[in-house]
């Protein structure tokens, strides 16, 4: 066993670990803390399997910039008790179940699988590598994210506007 | 060596599961798009791990793809419940029963 599978198990245990309090906390902002952690996690991960330009984007466009959107969105809302405290079975229940059986059907195709027991080797692309090589071959999917990030921000400043003279022709 | 690709698949499937529950379960709109979150992440990681098993640069090409379209889809979904929040006054997706007539 290398170090690289003792640093994998470990990451792989605080990224599991950070999830599943994020998922399971009653207080949004509690979760949005944890998921940073848990996002953390995974650029540590991205930075092991051999990605360090995935890894520093994860943490700092993820991380960094999607969770203190987060943030500020939920610090917009009141304090309201959306959920009554405790977990209700009628509520989890069924999700629970779904998930149980997803995540036994998806383990077993990856455990089963001859193609899963391949050990992967360390390798690494540097990042000025990686963005010649993703702008040499695909520089249109590039230009079609770009479009789309833009559609986004116009998207997000038309429905963020707050209509203050024609809120009683919209009303019905 | 690192460990089995299939390892890392399972850790993949963990996180994907823990969002699909987050999304299920969950009543509160910014809880449903953490979840969203959490599945994007767990794709992303199984597509690198496939990169690297095949060593292939497409695995991280798809990882930067779905980094840009999970930052479109938060804006907008964020800037979605704030205008549902803004008419309707709370972000519980049970209050939303303006169809039921």
């Amino acid at each position: 066993m290398s170090v690289y599978s003792v640093i994998f198990y470990a990451v792989g245990l605080v990224i599991i670990t950070a999830t599943a309090l994020a998922v399971t906390r009653h207080n949004p902002i509690h979760a949005v803390v944890y998921l940073v952690v848990s996002f953390l996690g995974s650029g540590a991960l991205f930075f092991l399997l051999g990605a360090p330009f995935l890894a520093a984007v994860e943490i700092i466009i993820y991380a960094g910039a999607i969770m203190v959107l987060f943030l500020f969105v939920v610090m917009m809302f009141r304090i309201e008790k959306v959920e009554p405290k405790g977990y209700s079975w009628r509520q989890w229940g069924p999700a629970l179940l779904c998930g149980v059986l997803f995540l036994s059907l998806l383990s077993l195709a990856a455990l089963r699988d001859p193609v899963g027991r391949a050990t992967l080797e360390t390798a690494m692309v540097s990042p000025a590598d990686f963005g010649r090589w993703v702008f040499q071959k695909y520089w249109l999917s590039i230009e079609g994210i770009s479009l789309l990030l833009f559609l986004a921000l116009i998207a997000a400043i038309h429905l963020g506007r707050v209509r203050r003279e024609k809120v009683g022709e919209e009303e019905p | 060596m690192i460990v089995p690709y299939s390892h890392v698949l399972v850790l993949a499937a963990v996180t994907f599961v823990l969002g699909l529950v987050c999304v299920l379960a969950r009543r509160n709109l910014v809880m449903t798009l953490i979840g969203i979150e959490v599945m994007m992440n767990g794709a992303a990681i199984a597509f690198m791990a496939s990169g690297l098993r095949w060593h292939q640069l497409e695995g991280q090409a798809f990882v930067l793809f779905i980094i840009g379209v999970a930052a479109a889809e938060v804006s907008v979904g964020l800037a979605l419940i704030i205008g549902a929040y803004r008419r309707v006054g709370s972000a519980d997706a049970d209050t939303y029963s303006l169809l039921k007539g």
